[in-house]
C-alpha cells in the first residue's frame, strides 16, 4: 500500500498563499487555532483512539460470552465510531490533504496513525478486553470532562458530546473488572493477566511532547498530567473492589503518537481498509 | 430474521405423538382454548395451552431466536472490513439489532417453560434448526447489501403478520423487531444501488450477490406448501398467518421490480409476468438442495456452528465469575 | 455452563408515564441487570428511566383463579361515575 503523499514545497506554498489570501476577520473564517498542524494532529490522535479501538471492540460482535455482553461491547464500539467520525471529520476540514474523515480512516498507513497503542492491543480474551478498556476509558473520561471546556468550540463541542458515552464505558469495565477479579479462580487469573498486558501502555496516556505542551499553553488540548493522580487513584479503587494487586510498574512502551506502533496496528489495519484500497475509485 | 418452522426430515415424525397428547388433555379445555385463539384473543404464559401449541411455539420461536444468532455471523464477517464509517456503523449496528432480536425471542420462548440455556444447548447439539440461509459464505461487500435487501427483505414478509400471532409474549416481541427491522432491508437496498452503479468491478460484485442469494432466499420461505404438514394447524392456531407459497409468492413479486430498477438480472430465466394472475411465474426451486442444508449440509454449516460453540464455551468462565462473584457478595452480607 | 437469572425491564419512556414492561434480560446481579437492560432496550432513545427486577420475584395471579380474582368486580357498577344520573342541567359534576 502506497504510503501518504508527503506535502511537497508546492503544496506548502499553496497553502501559505491560501493562508495570505483569506480576508482578515471574514465571516466564518477558520480561526487560526484550528489551522495549524499542531492541532490537527491533536485532533487527530483524539479520533485514531476512538477508531482503532471501535475497530478493535467490533471484532467481538458474535462471539461474546453472552448475548447482554455482546450487545453492550457493540453500543461501546458504535459510540467509539460515531466519535472517530466527528473527530476525523473535524480534522479533515482543516487538512487540505484529506476530503474527509473516512480519507483519514482508509488511506493513511501506520506512520501517520497517531493513537495510543494500549487501544491497539488485541482484544485476547474477555479479561484483556475489558482490562483495555478500563484503562483507556478512564483516561478519556477525565480527558474529555476537561476538554470539554477547551478554548475551541469545535473540539470543545465533540468532547462534550462524547463524555457522556464514555462515562459509561467506564462504568462497564469497571463493573465487569470488579466481577472477573472477585469472580472465580480462573477469573481471577485471566483478569490479571490481562491487566499485567496492558499495564505498560499507561504512561504513554500521559506522555507530554512540545507539541502537546504548546497546545496545552494555548488552551486547545488538556495536559493529561493534570488528572494522571485521579487516574491512578480511581484505578487502584477499581483494583481494590475487585481484590487484584496492581501489575507490577514496567518499563513504558512509548511512540505511537509519534506513528511507531506495535506490529498488531499494521494487521489491522490490512483488514480495516482493504476495501477502499483495494477499489480506490469506488464509492461506497 | 425469521426462519420458516423447519423439521429434520420432510415428514415430521410427531404427528401421532400430537395426537396422543391432545388426546390426554380434558377437551373441554381445548376447546375453550380453540375459541379464544379463534376470537383473537392473547394467551399470556400462564394461561391453560394444549401441550402440542406449548411445543410448537417453543420450537418455533426458539428457531426464529436461533437463526437471529447464527444470522449475526455472515454480516459480522465484515464488520472489520466495512469501507466507510458510515457502512461500518450501519453494518455494526444491524448486526447487534439481531442479536437484540435473539434476545428477545429467547426471553419470549421462556415464558413456554424452557430455559434460553436449553434451547442454546438444543442448536449446539444440532437439535434444534436455524434458517437455511446462513449456511452460505459472505465473500464480497456486495454479499452484505443482498442479505440487508434479499433476506431481511424476505423475513419482514414472514415477521410483520406475526405481530399479531396469538401467544402475547411472541406478539409483543415481534412488535419491536419489526419496528427495529425497518432500516435494514432499506440499508441493504441501498448499498445495493451504489455498488450496480458503481464500477465495473462493483456492478460485478453486485451481480455475482444476486446470483448466489437469490434462491436461497425463495427457500427462506420454507417448503412449498404441499409439504409444509403442519401449516393448517399452526395457521388456525394464529401462530402462522400465511402459507410459504403465499409468501414467496409475495416476495418475488415486491423483489423483482427492484432488481430491474437496479439493473440487476434475476438468475432465473423461468421469470416471466403472468399478466392472469398478476404475479411472476418463476423457475422450480432445488429442494434437494434445501433439504441438505436443512440437514445441515450447507456450504459454512460446520463454521456457523463451530463459531457458535466457540462463543458460548469460551465465554463459560465469565458467566460463572460474575454468578461466583454475587454469590461471594451475597455470602458477605449475610455473614 | 451456565446462563444467568432472568430479570424483567421495565422503562419510562419519559417524564409523567409510568413505567412499562418491554421484556427481560439475563444478568448475573442487579447493577449488571441494569447495564444489560440499557444496552438491550433503550437503544433507540425509548426511555428516561429503567427498572429491573428479578423475574422470579415477581407475584403473578394465577389465570385459572380468573373468576374468583377478577369477576366480582364485575358488578360493583356504583363504582363507575356512568351509575349515577344527574339532571342535564346541572353542570360541572
Amino acid at each position: 500500500m502506497p504510503s501518504l503523499p508527503t506535502i511537497s514545497e508546492k503544496d506548502e506554498a499553496r497553502a501559505a498563499a491560501s493562508d495570505a489570501g483569506a480576508p482578515e476577520g471574514s465571516f466564518d473564517a477558520p480561526t487560526a487555532s484550528a489551522h495549524d498542524e499542531a492541532t490537527i494532529a491533536y485532533v487527530t490522535s483524539l479520533g485514531d483512539d476512538a477508531l482503532i479501538l471501535g475497530q478493535r471492540l467490533s471484532e467481538w460482535c458474535g462471539h461474546a460470552p453472552a448475548l447482554e455482553v455482546d450487545l453492550s461491547l457493540a453500543n461501546m464500539g458504535l459510540d467509539l465510531i460515531g466519535q472517530a467520525t466527528n473527530w476525523l471529520g473535524l480534522a479533515a476540514r482543516h487538512d487540505e490533504r484529506y476530503a474527509n474523515a473516512d480519507a483519514l480512516a482508509f488511506h493513511r498507513d501506520v506512520l501517520d496513525f497517531r493513537n495510543c497503542l494500549l487501544v491497539e492491543q488485541p482484544n485476547g480474551d474477555f479479561a484483556q478486553t475489558m482490562a483495555r478498556q478500563l484503562l483507556f476509558s478512564t483516561w478519556q473520561h477525565l480527558l474529555l470532562e476537561r476538554l470539554a471546556g477547551a478554548s475551541d468550540e469545535a473540539i470543545a463541542g465533540i468532547a462534550a458530546k462524547s463524555v457522556k458515552e464514555v462515562a459509561y464505558h467506564r462504568e462497564l469495565s469497571h463493573d465487569w473488572v470488579v466481577r472477573l477479579g472477585d469472580g472465580t479462580e480462573e477469573s481471577k487469573r485471566r483478569m490479571a493477566a490481562g491487566l499485567d498486558w496492558c499495564w505498560r501502555f499507561i504512561p504513554e496516556l500521559f506522555e507530554v511532547t512540545e507539541e502537546l505542551e504548546a497546545l496545552v499553553q494555548r488552551g486547545i488540548a488538556v495536559d493529561p498530567r493534570s488528572f494522571e493522580e485521579e487516574y491512578r487513584a480511581a484505578l487502584a479503587a477499581t483494583l481494590e473492589e475487585a481484590t487484584l494487586d496492581a501489575p507490577a510498574e514496567q518499563r513504558p512502551i512509548l511512540g505511537g503518537r509519534r506513528g511507531h506502533h506495535s506490529e498488531h496496528l499494521g494487521h489491522l489495519l490490512a483488514v480495516m481498509q482493504y476495501l477502499p484500497r483495494t477499489y480506490p475509485e469506488a464509492k461506497w | 430474521m425469521y426462519t420458516t418452522e423447519l423439521d429434520k426430515q420432510k415428514q415430521p415424525p410427531e404427528g401421532a405423538n400430537v395426537t396422543a397428547i391432545d388426546g390426554a388433555e380434558d377437551p373441554a379445555l381445548v376447546e375453550a382454548f380453540e375459541a379464544r385463539v379463534a376470537a383473537d384473543e392473547f394467551i399470556e404464559p400462564k394461561d391453560w395451552m394444549p401441550e402440542a401449541y406449548r411445543k410448537t411455539l417453543v420450537r418455533q420461536i426458539s428457531q426464529h431466536a436461533h437463526s437471529e444468532i447464527v444470522g449475526m455471523l455472515p454480516e459480522g464477517n465484515w464488520i472489520t472490513r466495512a469501507p466507510s464509517l458510515r457502512r461500518k456503523a450501519i453494518l455494526l449496528a444491524k448486526v447487534q439489532d439481531e442479536g437484540g432480536h435473539g434476545l428477545y425471542l429467547y426471553c419470549a420462548a421462556e415464558t413456554l417453560g424452557t430455559s434460553r440455556e436449553e434451547m442454546i444447548e438444543a442448536l449446539h447439539s444440532g437439535k434444534a434448526k436455524y434458517s437455511t440461509i446462513f449456511n452460505y459464505p459472505t465473500l464480497t461487500w456486495a454479499d452484505i447489501a443482498a442479505i440487508g435487501w434479499l433476506v431481511d427483505g424476505a423475513a419482514i414478509m414472514n415477521q410483520v403478520p406475526l405481530q399479531r400471532a396469538s401467544y402475547g409474549p411472541y406478539a409483543r416481541a415481534m412488535v419491536r423487531v419489526c419496528k427495529e427491522e425497518s432500516f435494514h432491508q432499506r440499508q441493504g437496498y441501498e448499498a445495493m444501488l451504489v455498488l450496480a452503479n458503481g464500477t465495473p468491478e462493483q456492478k460485478r460484485m453486485a451481480q455475482d450477490a444476486i446470483n448466489r442469494w437469490w434462491w436461497p432466499s425463495l427457500m427462506m420461505f420454507g417448503p412449498p406448501d404441499d409439504q409444509s404438514p403442519n401449516t393448517e394447524r399452526s395457521m388456525r392456531w394464529r401462530i402462522k398467518r400465511e402459507t410459504n407459497d403465499e409468501l414467496r409468492q409475495k416476495f418475488v413479486d415486491i423483489t423483482v421490480p427492484q432488481a430491474e430498477f437496479a439493473g440487476l438480472t434475476v438468475p432465473d430465466p423461468d421469470l416471466s409476468w403472468n399478466e392472469a394472475k398478476g404475479g411472476y411465474d418463476f423457475g422450480e426451486i432445488d429442494w434437494e438442495e434445501f433439504y441438505a442444508v436443512v440437514r445441515g449440509e450447507g456450504p459454512v454449516a460446520k463454521e456457523r456452528m463451530k463459531a457458535r460453540r466457540d462463543a458460548w464455551e469460551d465465554g463459560a468462565w465469565v458467566r460463572e465469575a460474575a454468578d461466583a462473584h454475587e454469590a461471594k457478595k451475597a455470602a458477605r452480607k449475610v455473614a | 455452563m451456565s446462563d444467568w437469572p432472568l430479570w424483567e425491564v421495565f422503562v419510562r419512556a419519559k417524564g409523567g408515564l409510568s413505567h412499562r414492561h418491554v421484556g427481560s434480560v439475563h444478568a448475573p446481579d442487579r447493577e449488571m441487570a441494569l447495564n444489560h437492560a440499557r444496552d438491550t432496550y433503550t437503544r433507540r432513545l425509548e426511555g428516561v428511566s429503567l427498572w429491573v427486577v428479578k423475574s422470579s420475584d415477581i407475584v403473578a395471579s394465577d389465570p385459572d383463579q380468573s373468576g374468583p380474582t377478577f369477576e366480582p368486580a364485575a358488578d360493583k357498577v356504583y363504582r363507575h361515575p356512568t351509575f349515577y344520573e344527574i339532571p342535564d342541567e346541572v353542570k360541572h359534576i
